[in-house]
């Protein structure tokens, strides 16, 4: 079951990841993700059990408690708001009673 | 290329500091110069003197003498996508092309504190995608030694820089081979450590299980400098490995493993032969050894870093900083933001990684991925219980013509004998072990060690074993 990336296709993964795809830009990846998705699906025929994870990691923790000192960061973070309102960053309403 | 204080090696450049033959004053001036007259566009900024450092890096040669750090008043180049706080990090894209850093990477952290000064930021592909530096938004970076060939990537930059004699030494960053390819294709030492070993905090992340900081450098010798300075645990990074997570290795490297199977396709016949004579000059044992995970190995590289790269560039949506486009709606502005502020490339794989990762396909992709993943840990494990390190040659070729690989999966598959590194966690060097003719251009072309997880000083061994250096 070799994938294909249909037009459609990219134009549903395109909205999932918030991109726009021009109609200039559809064929070029449609034909791009052919090759690329042919060639990773070399994976499909390999005797190996999906699911299988033993990479070397382990979690790690740390102590409970205020990492730094309250408003440490707050004057530069600000600082790169695109959009604020005092120290509070401002985005268009998401819902209205229109 | 012109001999100044930038020609010199972090080891040479420490001498003349200590014997008062420069000093760092001269030493900055020098390489801050050097930096300016860059024709190769290896930098994107040359950074302003930062006096307080400079003076302080003297004060502190004058008392300690021989017991300062070794990269005390040393000017070091830092790829873009490394932190320096108030200084741009753009990772060579128009998304962060005005992003002011508000904090050090814990890596310039470590060399702030020994003392080091950074002389400016280098090019990169856009976040750290590409094989070539030539997916740069903002222009590619040519190769020292032929300007109509790429400097190879993603850390193109630095790689390029210190070949040129622009600079000392340089950090660049290696998730597939970004330090190890250029490092091959311009005539330089490229280092990537074990995984977890250098702190990848205020390190803008590709894909994360891979990400490593590495230093470029023209000698092995200075590659360990700043190993031993940077590696280390660091609290902001919960993947840094802990004390004692390794067993004690020796350095001692009598043994050369060599995957012999993987050498037969794609390689050029110049290249081989160059690789055998630097293997014969080790006077190592060579043994053939088999690693069947190899062949698929690159197909689980990109699928895992397909995903890791959407998933992690998910958060650049022109809300809480960089790229700000507006539309309509709130939705508009996400859309707006990453379609303008984003590359080629860098859309590709989110597309592919949003592709692999959706429901219908991420058994077939990235779940098979991480199980060849493993199964690659697992024969690597088994090799080096006959081998103390595995060589290949760093890169199939030597660099390429500018566009001469347009085709994205051409590119890939360039990375063939670097992604285990990253795969597997483990540390691997690119030394340079001679030059190829091309066109009557000779082209550099580097020697790939790789060495069990947590036995990164064998590399050292190895690689200077190669170059001719004395390390202990």
């Amino acid at each position: 079951m070799t994938a294909h990336a249909t037009p459609d296709e990219v134009k549903k993964l395109a909205a999932l990841a918030r991109l726009t795809v021009s109609e200039e830009e559809l064929p070029v990846f449609v034909a791009e993700f052919e090759a690329i998705l042919g060639y990773m699906g070399q994976l499909e025929t390999l005797d190996i059990a999906a699911g299988t994870d033993i990479l070397p990691y382990a979690n790690t923790f740390r102590t409970e408690g205020a990492p730094h000192e309250k408003g440490a960061w707050t004057r530069d973070i600000v600082k790169a708001f695109p959009n604020k309102e005092g120290d509070s960053l401002s985005v268009k309403k998401i819902l209205s009673n229109d | 290329m012109e001999s100044t204080l930038a020609s010199l090696s972090i080891t040479e450049a420490a001498h003349k500091l200590r014997t008062r033959e420069c000093t760092v004053r001269e030493l900055w001036d020098a390489c801050h110069t050097a930096a300016q007259s860059d024709a190769l566009h290896a930098y994107l900024e040359v950074f302003a003197a930062d006096e307080a450092a400079i003076v302080s890096a003297q004060a502190r040669i004058d008392a300690e003498g021989e017991n300062a750090p070794l990269l005390c008043g040393i000017p070091l180049a830092i790829k873009d996508n490394i932190l320096i706080k108030g200084k741009i990090a753009s990772a060579a894209s128009k998304m962060l092309e005005n992003y002011e850093a508000t904090y050090d990477a814990t890596a310039i952290k470590k060399l702030r504190d020994a003392g080091a000064l950074f002389v400016g930021r280098t090019n990169m592909d856009e976040f750290a995608l590409g094989g070539s530096t030539e997916n740069s938004a903002f222009g590619p970076t040519m190769n020292p030694h032929d300007a109509g060939r790429v400097a190879g990537g993603t850390s193109g930059g630095s790689a390029a820089a210190v070949a040129a004699n622009i600079a000392i030494a340089s950090l660049g960053s290696d998730t597939g081979g970004s330090v190890r390819n250029p490092a091959s294709y311009c005539g330089v030492v490229g280092f990537k450590p074990t995984y977890g070993s250098i702190s990848r905090s205020g390190l803008i992340a590709a894909a994360s299980s891979f990400d490593q900081i590495g230093p470029i450098t023209k000698t092995v010798a200075d590659a360990k400098t700043l190993f031993d300075v940077l590696k280390g645990t660091d609290t902001l990074d919960s993947s840094t490995a802990p004390e004692g997570s390794y067993p004690t290795f020796s350095k001692e490297v009598s043994t050369i493993g060599v995957p012999r199977t993987l050498l037969e396709q794609g390689l050029d016949p110049d290249v081989v032969q160059a690789f055998n004579a630097a293997l014969e000059a080790t006077g190592c044992k060579i043994v053939d050894i088999e690693i069947p995970s190899n062949k698929p190995a690159l197909a689980a590289y990109y699928i895992i870093n397909f995903a890791e790269v959407s998933t992690n560039l998910s958060r650049l949506d022109g809300m809480r900083y960089g790229h700000a486009a507006r539309g309509a709606t709130l939705l508009d502005d996400y859309v707006l933001s990453r379609t303008e502020g984003f590359g080629k490339e860098t859309k590709r794989r989110i597309l592919l990684g949003t592709f692999v990762l959706s429901a219908g396909y991420i058994d077939a992709y990235y779940r098979k991925a991480v199980a060849a993943r493993s199964a690659l840990i697992h024969e690597f494990d088994e090799a080096f219980k006959q081998v103390d390190v595995i060589a290949t040659p760093t890169m199939p070729t030597p660099a390429f013509k500018m566009g001469e690989k347009s085709d994205p999966l051409s590119l890939y598959l360039e990375d063939v004998f670097t992604v285990t590194a990253n795969l597997t966690g483990m540390p691997a060097i690119s030394v340079p072990m001679g030059t190829v003719d091309r066109e009557g251009t000779k082209l550099p072309i580097g020697i790939q060690f790789t060495a069990p997880r947590g036995a990164d000083e064998r590399l050292f061994t190895i690689g200077a074993a190669v170059t001719g250096e004395q390390l202990y």
